[in-house]
């Protein structure tokens, strides 16, 4: 944080537009699946979108890896980037953010813009989960909501990835609390006009989060094995005192219990979405 | 009555004045000089206190077991209640209760999460945290009000909506998203008025309101303090910390314009004054009304829309040009 009595920033300064050295999987060459332990050769899994060849496993990845995955750069207009204020002063906020840009070089928790996926025209948003875990403050409530208000004059469909595992993001308070209102009722408008919203849920997708806009797409999707749910699993294990039945909240347990629409492998995604948004054309 | 610790000055000096009163009562003297400048200290010092209460003060307050609940409220503050029950899909679930109120011979629909009055009553009502089905049955209550032209009220108490391996099963989640949605498009005048615990999502559900009011000892948060400390500190017994950090009280959230309006209690708490609580809630409800039911349905919900469209801060600017 105080750098300054240390002498020399220990930090890079990077643009936006690139993607910066991530930390996501370690440098070295191989890499362990959090599922089945087996050692992964890291370029394979590159190569592999971030699957374990043996299990399956999808690990997480940045909002940029999976932009790279549904679209070519020449396709994705990013909409003008907004920056966290700090309504409530919240202690510690400021620098939080601006220690998350710094690691992640994204703005926000949310990449937005106008795409074309495979050839349908449509509002790509991505949250990544590696920006204060993907939390919604004021800024993801507002780009959500410019989103579905640029569809909604251009009539276009939405396609979300949310991958929120923070749900609304406490340092803004009640702030962050209105965001669920402000990008369901954002939501309610685009749907009222007829239009598509295809809701993917990635590993995690909690909280406030799950409980507005990310659940009120006309086709909710699930990548395999994403936690999905309003409370996180150690509260509901603290407050019920009951034990976790096998598999709770996982997406293989919300598609059997009616939540959701489908499970799709991210191998599959391009083409099931892509589908789904030409048969909406 | 449960005292708290802050209040015990003004309660000692309020009882020695009643002593003393008892006193000269039965010995036939004159102290009315006297028992004037106690009363008068007393009330300085009630003023003192409860005009500077912390934030957790005001949260204990909007905890307090005999604050008055839902149904209390429904009591003061309507002249008839007929309560309706059930999702119609699942059970009927006792933490949200719901129905047709008169207020002021005007049949209206009143929906609000319901906290147990005693141990047993908490374990049916599961301490007023509801589960999905409560919801949906605040919501199938609400579009009902929607189809006969009623303006909806709600009473907001609630902690939050139950974390539970059922009712995440039941779409918790998706629950609360839907009545926020449905909520905002109703073609019907809707008053929110919270009235003591305003926690999260779960009191989001029911607060989309054309306007907002909030009891003077109330919070409402997109956390609670206890949890907000955990995460902080991993320590939920620095909540009175949180509290602070939190801007949780209808005087900041008054300021914010995410709240209308903050209906003033009596000294000490609405648990001390139920009738003054509920003719004090009354007054403000008659006002509120009248200007939400005024307007025509269109003009009610645009403004309900851009109420919340406009809501957040931030810096039109990337990181690279701060």
């Amino acid at each position: 944080m105080l750098n300054v009595f240390r002498g020399k920033p220990k930090y890079v300064t990077v643009r936006p537009q690139e993607e910066p050295e991530r930390k996501d999987f370690p440098d070295n060459l191989w890499t362990r699946c959090d599922s089945c332990g087996k050692m992964i050769f890291t370029k394979e899994l590159e190569k592999e979108a971030f699957l374990c060849a043996s299990c399956g496993h999808h690990f997480r990845i940045s909002a940029r890896k999976r932009l790279a995955m549904l679209t070519e750069t020449a396709n994705f207009e990013a909409f003008p980037p907004l920056v966290a204020a700090d309504p409530i002063g919240f202690p510690g906020y400021t620098e939080k953010i601006k220690q998350a840009q710094e690691q992640t070089g994204l703005d926000d928790a949310v990449l937005i813009g106008k795409a074309t996926i495979q050839g349908s025209c449509c509002i790509l948003g991505i949250i990544d989960f590696s920006f204060i875990g993907g939390s919604m403050g004021s800024v993801m409530g507002e780009q959500l909501v410019r989103g579905f208000e640029k569809a909604l004059q251009e009539e276009l469909p939405v396609v979300i990835f949310s991958g929120g595992g923070g749900g609304a993001r406490m340092h803004e308070g009640i702030f962050s609390l209105m965001q669920m209102a402000k990008t369901a009722q954002a939501v309610g408008k685009h749907s009222r006009a007829g239009l598509l919203f295809v809701s993917v849920l990635t590993h995690p997708t909690m909280g406030g989060i799950y409980a507005s806009f990310a659940s009120l797409g006309d086709i909710i999707l699930a990548e395999p094995g994403a936690l999905i749910g309003f409370a996180g699993p150690r509260i509901v294990e603290e407050t019920t005192r009951q034990k976790l039945p096998a598999g709770f909240q996982t997406a293989e347990y919300a598609l059997k219990h009616g939540m959701i629409d489908a499970i799709v492998s991210r191998s599959q995604m391009l083409s099931y979405v892509g589908r789904l948004l030409a048969w909406h054309r | 009555m449960q005292a708290f610790e802050w209040e015990k000055p003004v309660l000692e000096l309020e009882a020695r004045i009643g002593e003393l009163k008892q006193f000269i009562h039965s010995e036939e003297m004159d102290f009315s000089q006297e028992i004037k400048t106690l009363e008068r200290k007393a009330a300085t010092l009630r003023k003192e206190i409860y005009e500077n209460l912390t934030p957790f003060q005001r949260v204990t307050m909007a905890r307090h077991p005999k604050r008055p609940t839902t149904l209390d409220y429904i009591s003061l503050l309507f002249d008839e209640f007929v309560e309706f029950h059930g999702d119609r899909s699942y059970r009927d679930d006792q933490a949200i209760v719901g129905g047709v109120a008169l207020f002021e011979g005007r049949p209206v629909t009143v929906v609000g999460p319901q906290k147990g009055r005693d141990t047993k009553d908490n374990i049916a009502r599961n301490f007023g945290l509801p589960h999905p089905e409560g919801y949906r049955k605040a919501l199938r209550l609400m579009k009902q009000a929607e189809k006969f032209g009623r303006p909806i009220i709600t009473l907001i108490d609630v902690v939050g909506a139950y974390p539970g391996i059922e009712a995440e099963e039941r779409g918790q989640g998706l629950v609360i998203a839907q009545c926020i949605e449905e909520m905002s498009f109703l073609k019907t005048p809707i008053l929110s008025i919270i009235t003591g615990e305003g926690g999260s999502g779960g009191a989001l559900a029911l607060g989309v309101g054309d306007r907002i009011l909030m009891l003077e000892n109330a919070w409402y948060s997109v956390i609670s303090p206890e949890m907000c400390a955990a995460i902080l500190w991993r320590d939920s017994s620095r909540a009175a910390e949180a509290a602070d950090l939190l801007r949780l009280t209808p005087t900041d959230l008054l300021k914010f314009g995410i709240i209308d309006d903050v209906i003033t209690e009596p000294l000490g708490g609405a648990h001390r004054d139920h009738v003054t609580t509920g003719l004090q809630i009354r007054s403000f409800m008659r006002r509120y009304l009248a200007t939400i039911m005024k307007k025509p349905i269109d003009q009610l919900i645009e403004e309900r829309l851009a109420r919340f469209r406009q809501i957040g801060t931030f810096n039109e600017k990337s990181l690279a040009e701060l």
